[in-house]
């Protein structure tokens, strides 16, 4: 989208408002996925494998359907058929499949029946009604275990048109990708370091669990409310797994408590239309806290070899890496966009990344914030430290050294446009963090990281009111700030004060298509449709005003809330405000009203420098964060409050990335802690203040410059906290977590 | 005429060509000139692609215009959380 009215002088952007939604959220009143009743509402549940691999040999409901609470019994059976293709292109058979089993039960928790029944009790209860006979299989959750030869296969045919032959069937997608000739490179490096890093699987760790309430009548019309970060795909996928017509289902979203990329897909929300369409009666089904580890999306696992050559003076000569990402038992894990992420901050004449996307039997994973970039990351930035290191140079230099510009040809192919990675190496040398003495026993880490960011189709519309004041509704749910940011952007076109707009996250049938909120999308395309739309309906004021003038509508411009004369011939008005224009605008042509629809194609590409001191305890291997400091190119912060938001919760959830978290399997395959007590989450006390700083380095294409934030603050954290846990400990950790056993055993292996 | 760098996995469906020339004029014209040399390269192009000209990344658009002289590089398609 070629942009030539950019805008780099602001009154409303760039201030720090009170949030819309702060009143409803302290006081209670916000609803969220499990807020919401209706009359005659069934309760739902749903029945899980408790295998991590076996054939469903028989479904048994009859006992469950006569008991009297029961109102609705259903399996893979009352869903539609979708036919099965391979990899990514059968989307909508991978959800339906993992949304209710169909031959086989392909991880521990995946549902295979439910139940809707009277109360949420009942329900639970009744599950246990339901006898259900497997032929339990041989099961394989690591990655590396998944590709080797012996390793039980989880679904054939499942691999798409990349996979080289003689690949194990449960790798399914093959990326290969760079530029140069890397032994050429590695053969002009003065040292050459290779190594081989692991992580494990994380959750979002959102504190709100999945929620709905759906409602679905024989006709084929159906309501659906529920908690999600994309409501548009919910009904596209729940129509399509029901067999209905997408417009003859209306989805309202919730408010969100959290969502991450975890919530950019369905799980329980087809399950709840099945059962009502079934009972007659609109069905309720809240997840607990063990079902969203068990059957919701966490993030891939990781085992990853890198190579990277360095001249004694910093410059990198040459850098491999090869990627292999555990996607759960289906198609899906990102190995792509880590091996394109992980070296995209530097300028490299010579370099090669392979990504693999394998299949185990885990659950079908799913985004969390720049979805495999942090992996990659933490594995590339540390073979950098670990040179730095040995060749005795300062990190920031080699980075800046090597760092990405305008015009640098990107490892993932294209030549960027304008960046701001080098501003924020720039600003991280300049902080005082970076100077500020360390005690003994702490180590200080550096980590660049990079993420792509999104457009995406965008919907919005803006209505004024009589009073002069405007509604906005726009398609992406609030999971970051939106509606503070969208009315900024819309006061900044129409000149109205910011408390004088109201955003609401319509419905499907209030609004054209918009698509998830995700890919850091939200703040560049709905605010770039935002700022049309708003734009438009200027336009309208102006006819208004150059009617009311009996001048030409060209000679009629907008300024500071007001249509004013343009040019010395327009005519001497004075000039008049937007609520001069709309008090009679019922009869002076009817509503003024804007909007915009488009897929904007300029989403710029985000840089971050994060800077972090840790201090290891010998004794016990606990790990404690002292100090963060997060820099990042915003482009523009059109709300900066919100922005450091996203900042500090980019390194909270790294730093628990990092250090705790972890999906942790048995040998049956069965997670082991699915509840927040096994699983641990940083909490206000494990963290330090996290000290942020917003370098603007304009998006040439957003009209204000902005450059998506939500997801590029999780990419470097990983890299970071390894490389300042590694300086303290004196030995290199090449696995995340970094929990204090992990810790303790790295110190004993290092004597 | 149109020089489409291709990510080096591709190469395996094009005769080992890491750069094809096809003429056209949006990204629409663009795929179906890739398919036209290459039919091999609809399985790529079915599973999702990104066009990136003179290093904007077009994440979807088939009706993008792609000026003479650009540079251009075939991409898989962003997926973001």
């Amino acid at each position: 989208m070629a942009l030539d009215d950019r805008k780099s002088d602001f009154t409303f952007v760039g201030t720090r408002p009170n949030r819309p939604d702060g009143l409803d959220k302290v006081t209670g009143r916000a609803k969220f996925g499990a807020d919401i009743s209706a009359p005659g509402m069934l309760h739902g549940a749903v029945l899980r494998s408790p295998h991590a691999h076996a054939r469903i040999v028989k479904i048994d409901t009859s006992k469950a359907e006569a008991h009297k609470d029961v109102k609705a019994v259903v399996t893979r059976a009352d869903f539609a058929e979708v036919p099965f293709k391979p990899g990514l292109e059968g989307e909508f058979w991978n959800v339906l499949e993992n949304v209710m089993a169909g031959e086989k039960a392909l991880y521990d928790g995946h549902a295979v029946a439910a139940i809707a029944a009277s109360s949420a009790l009942a329900a639970r209860d009744a599950l246990k009604l339901i006898e259900v006979e497997y032929d339990v299989l041989s099961h394989v959750t690591d990655v590396d275990k998944a590709m080797a030869p012996d390793a039980p296969v989880i679904r054939e045919g499942a691999a798409d048109y990349s996979v080289p032959e003689g690949m194990h069937p449960n790798v399914v997608r093959y990326h290969e990708s760079g530029h140069g000739d890397v032994e050429a490179g590695f053969s002009e490096a003065d040292l050459v370091t290779e190594d081989s890093f692991v992580t494990e699987a994380t959750h979002q760790g959102y504190i709100e669990p999945h929620a709905c309430l759906g409602m679905l009548g024989n006709d084929g019309k159906g309501e659906l409310w529920c908690t999600t970060q994309g409501h548009w795909i919910a009904q596209k996928t729940c129509a399509a797994l029901l067999g209905i017509e997408t417009s003859q289902l209306r989805v309202t979203a919730s408010e969100i408590g959290g969502g991450f990329g975890g919530k950019t897909t369905v799980f329980i929300e087809p399950v709840a239309l099945a059962l009502s369409r079934k009972a007659n009666r609109p069905v309720k089904i809240v997840m607990t806290r063990s079902e969203v580890f068990r059957a919701t999306g966490p993030t891939s696992s990781a085992s990853m070899d890198i190579k990277i050559g360095m001249k004694k003076d910093g410059t990198i000569t040459a850098a491999q890496g090869v990627f292999r990402l555990q996607g759960g038992a289906f198609p899906g894990a990102p190995g792509d966009m880590t091996a394109m992420c992980a070296f995209a901050p530097y300028n490299l004449t010579n370099v090669k990344q392979i990504g693999y996307d394998v299949m185990s039997n885990r659950p079908k994973q799913a985004a969390y914030r720049a979805p495999g970039a942090p992996m990659g990351a933490f594995a590339v930035e540390s073979v950098i430290d670990e040179l730095c290191n040995k060749l005795g140079l300062d990190p920031v230099d080699v980075r800046l050294k090597n760092a990405a510009h305008e015009g640098t040809k990107a490892s993932y192919g294209p030549t960027y446009e304008r960046i701001g990675l080098v501003e924020t190496l720039e600003a991280a040398k300049a902080h005082p963090h970076y100077t500020a003495p360390l005690k003994p026993g702490q180590g200080r880490g550096i980590s660049c990281g990079f993420w792509f960011n999104h457009g995406g189709e965008t919907s919005v519309s803006l209505a004024l009111s009589e009073d002069g004041s405007a509604q906005l509704m726009v398609g992406t749910p609030d999971i970051g700030g939106s509606r503070a940011s969208m009315a900024l952007m819309a006061a900044e076109v129409l000149g109205i004060p910011y408390e004088n707009i109201r955003v609401t996250v319509a419905d499907t049938a209030s609004l054209g298509y918009n698509d998830v909120s995700h890919g850091s999308r939200v703040t560049y395309a709905s605010g770039l449709a935002t700022i049309k739309a708003a734009k438009h309906a200027v336009e309208r004021l102006c006819e208004r005003a150059a009617t009311k003038w009996g001048i030409p509508t060209d000679a009629v411009k907008w300024e500071d809330g007001c249509a004013v004369p343009s040019g010395p011939n327009a005519g001497d008005f004075d000039p008049m405000p937007l609520a001069d224009i709309t008090a009679d605008m019922g009869s002076t042509g009817g509503p003024i009203s804007g909007h915009f629809e488009a897929t904007p194609e300029g989403a710029g590409v985000s840089f971050g420098t994060h800077i972090v001191d840790a201090e290891v305890d010998p004794e016990t291997g606990k790990t404690c964060v002292t100090r963060y400091t997060v820099i990042q190119d915003a482009g523009k912060a059109i709300h900066p409050t919100y922005v450091e938001g996203q900042y500090q919760g980019g390194a909270a959830q790294g730093i628990g990335w990092a250090l705790n978290e972890e999906y942790v399997y048995g040998e049956d395959g069965r997670l082991q802690n699915s509840i927040f007590l096994d699983y641990r989450i940083p909490v206000a006390s494990d963290l330090p203040m996290i000290d942020t700083v917003i370098v603007e380095v304009p998006n040439p294409g957003h009209p204000f410059g902005v450059r998506g934030v939500g997801e590029t603050g999780i990419v470097p954290p990983l890299a970071a906290i390894a490389n300042a846990v590694s300086n303290a400990a004196g030995v290199r950790m090449k696995q995340l977590p970094m929990s204090p056993p992990r810790i303790l055993a790295a110190l004993k292996g290092n004597g | 005429m149109v020089e489409v760098h291709l990510w080096s996995g591709l190469r395996s469906l094009t005769g080992g060509q890491q750069v094809v020339e096809v003429k056209a004029k949006t990204t629409g014209e663009l795929l179906r000139a890739l398919v036209h040399a290459h039919p091999q390269l609809q399985a790529p192009i079915d599973a999702g692609v990104s066009i990136a000209i003179d290093g904007r990344v077009i994440a979807t658009g088939l009706t993008e215009p792609i000026p003479e002289g650009s540079e251009v590089y075939l991409m898989q398609r962003l997926r973001g959380g």
